[in-house]
């Protein structure tokens, strides 16, 4: 009996010093979880929750809305969160339009956001914020990575992108660094699922290579469609057309594809290997990159939060810049516009076993930063 | 540019043209007959598709999941018509559309709850994997050669069924005067039931064709079902006839104006301003077509009872 009152003491007294040390912190999470495009939301909120559950700070309430993809319901959602919950920092949205619409008003009201994935050109230049923080990457890095690898080996290089505002950033991202030949530049509809037209002038180009950024389900429909076609130029494109959410569904059609990711499963450190270990061991899946990313969002979150209060912004801004957790992407720091500098690499499709997969090819930038930081007065 | 290319295009434009048809063969049946609007039209599609690569994945065959498709698509189009459009057929058209789409909500979020939020994966059939080789020496994706082979063996199919059997004819007689025909002794509500049946079958056939060439998810079936409906307002509502050739022109349309429009803007401007501006047109060019058809015939072109 004694020794249970003195165990129940002993806890009670590590439990009350647990606690006064954290402070309650209100996280606003809006992404993506019905409609289209909902796997990356699910794999961005189960990787937050799981970073957040295995720090075991229990001072951390995190309030989970689904914008269904929808800008105007994230701005509902939005004012929600910041007014009647009171957040304190928000994070979540998976898409750069979404972004676009909450975080200027957000970080106008002094609510700090960390983006977890979008990262339009608007909000990383002239129009940075110190209440803005990009987690993830600047939205043109991943193609400018493509463009610095197809250097090597191609001459003359096909490109296609969805005609929208990311579409047309993932081209200039690519022309950036690709010093070839375009054997030709296609915009498709954003949404399209029919690409044999398309496909019939790659045929018809005389490429040697195609780079192509289609996010989602018109990934999966090209790369299948491409690989019923009988053309076979080498295929190359950003990571998020051959994350861990679609390869399943594109099957082996995406065997061999080459694509530049900030992070890979594979990536060789101690925080990437507990991460990817405790994923599979929570939901049975490997990670995606969005799944990483927001596994990097919510230790930066716990990691600033030892060294800060979030009710002082300006200390927790601080804390916060200096990015001191440890990345599953090896390396990381914020550049001046609060934008990540980090290293860039190439990943191959492969099968492992039975299950598609990424696997690091080569590294193509070391401490790469985005094109806008310049123009950023911060 | 050369003309096996051209022909390439029109072949694509002539595949997707058939793949409209068979979405809108099913919306313009319902509507002629029944006189309702079915915004779950595309639910059904969706349904084809997650059946085909279920039961594809289950049993290995491609065939078997085609069969499921047929059957769960129309098993689910006479459920909801059992349970819910029955209810619909007196009311006006906004209540349609409300029901419907409420429809839409539940099999998409029904479906998401069942298979989850990732995309499943259904390849095309051993058979069919291959390229032939089409005179000229053009190299062209077989199974899209069947799926335009299919397109057209359902066209016959239901230009057959409507015009020489005792259902088209009783489908014929519904369209032109429903009590009439209920008057006369047919079993009207097993005949909707049998007719909204069979547009979801064709729904989910089109679902199931196109699954190994897309991705198979949860929301697949409203950009279709848009455009299902910008072909039977050209063909012309309630007109199987219309639909087809609706069906075709819009599928050409589209798919050329695609390949040709940035092309042609590329003579003088630049190439990256030429494929923006292009492809923004090219996209428009259907609905500029619609627009076009309503205000010359604004039946449509094959209007029913013309």
């Amino acid at each position: 009996m004694k020794k249970i009152i003195a165990a129940g003491l002993v806890g009670l007294a590590m439990g009350v010093s647990g606690t006064a040390m954290a402070e309650p912190i209100k996280i606003g999470m809006i992404t993506t979880l019905s409609g289209g495009g909902a796997g990356l939301g699910v794999d961005v909120r189960d990787a937050f929750e799981l970073a957040i559950e295995k720090s075991g700070n229990s001072e951390i309430e995190v309030i989970t809305e689904d914008d269904a993809r929808k800008p105007e319901l994230a701005v509902q959602i939005a004012d929600k969160m910041i007014q009647s919950d009171e957040v304190d920092l928000m994070t979540g949205i998976i898409w750069s339009n979404l972004a676009m619409a909450v975080v200027p008003s957000a970080t106008a009201q002094d609510v700090i956001y960390l983006s977890p994935n979008a990262g339009p050109s608007a909000l990383a230049g002239a129009n940075c914020n110190e209440n803005y923080f990009n987690v993830a990457y600047q939205n043109d890095n991943f193609h400018e990575a493509m463009g610095n690898f197809a250097n090597k080996d191609y001459k003359k290089v096909f490109i296609l992108a969805p005609n929208y505002p990311a579409g047309k950033d993932s081209l200039t991202g690519f022309k950036r660094f690709y010093k070839g030949e375009l054997a030709g530049e296609v915009y498709t509809k954003l949404g399209q699922t029919d690409y044999a037209a398309e496909i019939a002038q790659i045929r018809a180009s005389g490429a040697d290579a195609v780079f192509f950024f289609l996010p989602g389900g018109m990934g999966i429909a090209f790369t299948k469609q491409y690989a019923q076609s009988g053309v076979d130029l080498p295929l190359m494109g950003p990571a998020f057309s051959f994350s861990q959410d679609v390869l399943p569904a594109m099957g082996d059609a995406a065997l061999g594809i080459k694509n530049s990711a900030s992070w890979s499963h594979d990536l060789d450190n101690e925080a990437n290997k507990a991460f990817v270990e405790a994923f599979k061991a929570e939901y049975g899946r490997l990670p995606s990159v969005y799944a990483a990313q927001a596994w990097d969002t919510a230790n930066l979150i716990l990691a600033a939060a030892e060294k800060a209060s979030v009710k002082d912004k300006e200390a927790f801004r601080a804390a916060l810049k200096q990015a001191d957790f440890a990345s599953v992407r090896g390396k990381f720091s914020f550049n001046t516009n609060n934008h990540p500098i980090q290293d860039l690499y190439v990943r191959e499709v492969v099968k492992e076993g039975d299950v598609l997969t990424n696997k690091i090819v080569e590294k193509t930038f070391t401490d790469h930063e985005d094109a806008y930081a310049a123009e950023c007065k911060m | 540019m050369s003309t096996a290319l051209i022909i390439e295009q029109t072949l694509n434009g002539l595949q997707f043209g058939v793949m409209l048809f068979l979405m809108a063969a099913g919306l313009t049946l319902i509507f002629g007959v029944m006189g309702l609007i079915n915004l779950a039209h595309g639910s059904l599609y969706m349904v084809g598709a997650f059946a085909c690569a279920v039961a594809a994945a289950a049993t290995g065959s491609f065939w078997i999941g085609l069969a499921a498709s047929l059957a769960a698509a129309a098993a689910a189009g006479a459920l909801i018509e059992v349970t819910v459009i029955r209810k619909l057929y007196e009311r006006d058209h906004l209540d349609q559309v409300l029901a419907t789409f409420a429809l839409i909500l539940v099999f998409s979020e029904g479906t998401r709850w069942i298979f989850g939020s990732f995309p499943l994966y259904l390849n095309i059939p051993q058979l069919l994997g291959g390229v032939v080789t089409l005179p000229g020496g053009l190299p062209y994706p077989a199974y899209r050669l069947a799926i335009i082979l299919v397109g057209l063996a359902v066209a016959v199919g239901l230009y057959l069924l409507i015009s020489k059997t005792r259902l088209g004819m009783r489908i014929r007689a519904g369209e032109s005067d429903r009590e009439m025909i209920g008057a006369l002794g047919v079993d009207i509500r097993t005949l909707y039931t049998v007719v909204f049946a069979l547009g979801a079958a064709l729904a989910g056939l089109a679902g199931a064709l196109v699954g190994p060439l897309q991705s198979v998810q949860v929301g697949m079936g409203e950009p279709v079902l848009i455009l299902a409906f910008v072909v039977i307002v050209i063909g012309g509502i309630g007109s199987i006839k219309g639909a087809f050739i609706g069906a075709i022109l819009v599928g050409v349309i589209d798919t050329l104006g695609r390949f040709l429009l940035p092309l042609a803007l590329g003579v003088f401007l630049d190439p990256s301003q030429a494929a923006g501006v292009g492809a923004a047109l090219a996209s428009m060019l259907i609905y500029v077509f619609m627009a076009l058809v309503l205000a010359f015939r604004p039946t449509g072109l094959f209007a029913a009872g013309d």
